[in-house]
């Protein structure tokens, strides 16, 4: 095999626009911690705001929803409008492994028609791992780090509940997919067991009227719990395709609205904190004072500091305490 | 008189030949000898590009041009492959799915080309789609306008073509993919439902008897031939009744459960190819035996199919079987023979109770086109039980699991190594012939068709078949048909079944490879992982999701896209994805052709992964598939898939230079 580059240098060519080097860099991030720790930590630190002067570029776009309601088909086309617009998109599809085996079958991947040529569309699908529904832990470092060179950088989970949590705590936006008739999503909502999303996309608008009272009944619920913000949008994902041009105004409005740079360090010291939780469990987090008085700990830290490096910081202040 | 001999010999079924390669010359040729040496009807096998509505010279035609089946691109194609043939007399049967409207439009043309009118035609269009998103492969549309093209097809035929079985509704593929008799009974009853739901809503109600009566069906039967009786018995029974309660059908004739059959190719073997012969005839007896469930045409697969493509002489083989059971055995001569029998009704109640309960369960997902995804997750986890028992030893088969020792086969000898070739010329000849056909039609007429199959295409309410006959007419081809129809109704990916497939109960074998990918994965840094893909228009995904499934049961992170991928979309996933291995499926024999074409793709992308290829790959491929990179091949008699991992995962630690176990 030819040698690998070096972490730093990825993170330099990221920083140059150089979309080639995604593969490369997911290989890195994926890698066990043990054995890259100090290169991933090189990489993170070039594409860091500090080496950016200011924060990464990318719109960083969550989308979640059951399983089922045709994301990876809306995917697919998301990423033809995206793309029909000159933006160049990355896609980070997180499937769940066999609690069995540790094994997964990727298969998002297959739904998402892509121009094999066209450098500027890359999708890597990984498996969420040990971690129930969740993140796979090298998909947070991987979205910060393509965020430096690619246009949007989508993060694609499976679930309800668990999942649109933790992904809100790496997107810019996240939009939860729903299908028309899924009552349990107006429940989770009403009840809060599910965070109120920033857009909701309706699937199946082929189906007409269902579509549209699918998408009242979300505004009402919506407007009930006091959420205005939200947009609620219809889309088809077959022929005739409908929706996608509102669909990205949405997101974009979303974006347009957002205090990126407080969205962004939220997003880093939570993803050190994750990563300090996966490292030293429940044990170590309790030494810090829980959850919440870890992330009070990181308000103290340079806002600029990658993840790794305020990972580093939260273990000195167990290791003091 | 007895009541236990027929008052005269019952006539013999229709014999066949599922046969067509290279070009439609070539195949008129093949033909007209196979109906010298006694068969009474045809089958028609058309080559990929065909079926999936492609022309030679598309990208995805690359390497599949006349290797399956005959390639028909337009009127002048069909009629040099019925040349001769006299199209009032024949019986002709399709294995033409997402084109069959085409392909059907086309036949027509010819027949009148020879002076033969629509009314006279006799034969079979398979045109059965849901068994392509479950089995087979060869769709081009989403199931709704696929089932709106069968449900017009039937609306047409039933008026204009009376004499032709528009579907052949096939659970043929079902088996193949791994089903049980109880699912292969339930899945294609549930086809023909769905079918005849969706014809209900385009013909008058009156003639919804005649509709039921021309639908066919195109089983399958393996070599438990017993059961297998017992199953026809049982689909005989269940599809009476669907009739009588849920389109009121009363005739008796129209009742009838009528079916063709080709005998299981699942169970030939590789090894010991000869013990085949054997196989077949007995599958045979099981859809002859019973004259209350017997056969109305029967094809036989040849004893070499596990090795390559049949040769002329291994066809005639099949037929002579078929000669000696009808004229020479004295099974024609009796009543059904199963009547009163304890052991058969037993065995057809057991069948049609559990084929009941499935269909509840195919019902309560919607019907057969929204069951796809369950049904094919059904299958998969059947064949991957079958394989396991294999495996296993607990099913025997002889000369592969056991009784593997054999003397040398003369049998697989000689210069063409037992097998027929494609005249690798072939593919060009055919893109030139094309490129002279739309020289020589008039531009004009052909721009017309196209506008008026686009504008049928488009309203849901007119039929799509005079649209296609007018274009076939007009010279049209068989790609520009269907990519005007690929305009109207989008593309489609069917479900792979993988996803859904459950795990496998790990044995002791399964669990030590499971800790070697474990320990291997640690020495890689990440999780082994593997890009399981399919080139080419070839549909047959059974090996390829096996495989799958087992590298997800044994710790592997696999990513799998399904079927009909050209060489640069998995160039492009495997770079992105970053596997560390590359396993290549192909059975359509355009191995040659494709695979070194993607290891070069793979190299010139810096993807340094080794590559595995498995199918339907001769003997004599193997040192040319080495010579081009490829790390290891493996053929049908490659069963044991514990051994085939062991080899994957040892290659991959090989190749990234991880030690072997302490």
């Amino acid at each position: 095999m030819s040698e690998a580059p070096s972490g730093a240098d990825l993170g330099r060519r990221l920083r140059d626009g150089d979309l080639s080097v995604a593969p490369a860099v997911l290989n890195l991030v994926e890698s066990r911690p043990a054995q890259e720790a100090g290169e991933v930590e090189a990489l993170l630190h070039e594409v860091a705001p500090g080496a950016l002067g200011g924060e990464a570029r990318a719109h960083v776009v969550g989308v979640t929803g059951p399983p089922g309601v045709g994301k990876s088909t809306l995917l697919s086309e998301l990423v033809r409008a995206w793309r029909e617009r000159q933006r160049s998109v990355a896609v980070l599809a997180v499937d769940p492994s066999s609690k069995r085996s540790g094994g997964a079958l990727l298969g998002d991947r297959a739904r998402i028609v892509s121009d094999p040529a066209d450098r500027a569309t890359f999708i890597r699908s990984t498996a969420a791992g040990d971690r129930l529904g969740g993140l796979a832990p090298a998909t947070r470092a991987a979205a910060q780090a393509l965020g430096a060179a690619f246009d949007v950088v989508v993060i694609e989970t499976v679930g309800v509940g668990q999942s649109e949590t933790e992904v809100a705590e790496v997107a810019d936006t996240v939009a939860v997919v729903v299908q028309p008739g899924s009552g349990d999503v107006l429940q989770f909502l009403k009840s809060g067991i599910m965070e109120i999303p920033d857009v909701l996309v309706v699937t199946k608008a082929d189906l007409g009227t269902v579509a549209q009272r699918a998408r009242r009944d979300l505004l009402a619920t919506l407007r009930s719990i006091g959420e205005r913000a939200t947009q609620v949008v219809c889309v088809s994902s077959v022929a005739p395709v409908q929706g996608f041009d509102q669909l990205i105004d949405a997101l974009d409005a979303h974006r347009a609205g957002l205090d990126l740079p407080a969205r962004r360090l939220a997003a880093r010291r939570a993803g050190a904190v994750a990563d300090f939780h996966a490292e030293h469990g429940d044990r170590g987090l309790r030494a810090l004072g829980g959850r919440r008085a870890a992330l009070r700990a990181l308000d103290e830290e340079d806002p600029a500091l990658e993840v790794p490096a305020l990972t580093r910081a939260l273990e000195a202040r167990a290791g003091a305490t | 008189m007895s009541d236990h001999r027929l008052p005269e010999r019952d006539r013999p079924w229709m014999m066949r030949t599922y046969a067509g390669h290279s070009t439609a010359k070539k195949s008129n040729e093949l033909y007209r000898g196979n109906l010298a040496m006694g068969q009474t009807g045809l089958s028609v096998a058309f080559d990929l590009p065909t079926q999936t509505g492609y022309d030679a010279d598309h990208e995805l035609a690359r390497g599949e041009v006349g290797k399956v089946g005959v390639p028909v691109a337009h009127r002048g194609d069909m009629a040099a492959l019925m040349d001769g043939i006299p199209l009032d007399e024949m019986n002709t049967s399709m294995t033409i799915n997402a084109t069959a409207a085409w392909l059907l439009g086309l036949y027509i043309v010819a027949a009148q080309e020879q002076g033969v009118e629509a009314g006279a035609l006799q034969g079979t269009t398979q045109n059965d789609i849901i068994k392509e998103f479950l089995a087979r492969g060869t769709y081009a549309f989403p199931p709704a306008p696929s089932m709106r093209l069968i449900a017009d097809m039937v609306a047409y035929t039933v008026t204009e073509v009376p004499k032709w079985n528009p579907i052949n509704i096939c659970s043929y593929h079902l088996q193949e993919a791994g089903a049980t008799p109880v699912q292969e009974i339930a899945y294609a009853l549930s086809n023909g439902i769905a079918v005849l739901d969706a014809v209900r809503e385009r013909v008058e109600p009156s003639l919804m008897g005649k509709v039921f009566s021309r639908m066919s069906f195109f089983v399958n039967a393996g070599v438990r031939f017993v059961e297998e009786h017992a199953k026809l018995r049982a689909m005989g029974r269940l599809w009476e009744e669907v009739g009588r309660t849920r389109y009121g059908v009363e005739d008796p004739k129209q009742l009838r459960f009528r079916y063709g059959v080709q005998v299981n190719s699942l169970g030939l073997t590789e090894n010991q190819p000869e013990n085949n012969v054997q196989r077949i005839v007995l599958e045979t007896l099981g859809v002859t035996l019973g004259r209350d469930a017997r056969a109305r045409a029967i094809q036989l697969p040849a004893w070499n199919e596990a090795l390559g493509l049949p040769r002329p002489w291994d066809q005639q083989w099949s037929l002579r079987i078929q000669q000696v059971l009808a004229y020479e055995t004295d099974l024609l001569e009796y009543p059904d023979i199963f009547e009163g029998s304890r052991v058969m009704d037993g065995l057809v109640d057991e069948l049609a109770r559990g084929a009941r309960a499935e269909m509840a369960v195919v019902d309560e997902h919607g019907g057969a086109v929204e069951a796809v995804a369950y049904m094919k997750a059904a299958l998969v986890d059947s064949h991957r039980e079958r394989l396991g028992r294999i495996e296993s030893g607990e099913q025997v088969v002889v000369g592969i699991n056991r009784y593997a020792d054999s003397e040398p086969s003369p049998m697989a000898e000689g210069e063409d190594g037992g097998i027929l070739t494609v005249d690798p010329g072939v593919e060009a000849g055919q893109r030139e012939e094309l490129a002279r056909w739309r020289t020589q039609r008039d531009d004009a007429a052909v721009a017309q068709a196209l506008d008026g199959l686009r504008r049928a295409a488009a309203d849901d309410t007119e039929n799509i078949m005079p649209a296609t006959i007018e274009a076939a007419r007009a010279g049209v081809t068989t790609g520009e048909w269907a990519h005007a129809l690929r305009d109207a109704f989008g593309e489609y990916r069917a479900p792979t079944g993988v996803g859904e497939a459950a795990a496998s109960v790990p044995s002791q074998d399964m669990e030590r490879l499971r800790d070697e990918v474990e320990r291997v994965s640690e020495g890689l840094g990440r999780r082994l992982k593997i890009l399981v893909g399919k080139p080419g228009l070839d549909g047959h995904s059974n090996g390829a999701e096996q495989i799958a499934v087992r590298a997800r049961d044994l710790g592997m992170d696999v990513v799998y896209e399904g079927i009909r991928l050209t060489p640069s979309q998995i160039v492009a996933s495997a770079l992105q994805e970053g596997v560390h291995v590359v396993g290549l499926s192909i059975l359509s024999g355009s191995h040659r052709e494709l695979i070194p074409d993607l290891i070069a793709g793979l190299r010139e992308a810096g993807v340094e992964a080794p590559v595995v290829v498995g199918g339907i790959i001769p003997e004599a491929d193997v040192a040319p598939l080495r010579e081009a990179g490829v790390a290891a091949v493996y053929t049908p008699k490659d069963f044991d898939m514990g051994v085939i991992m062991g080899d994957i995962v040892a290659l991959v630690a090989q190749r990234n230079g991880v030690g072997a176990s302490a």
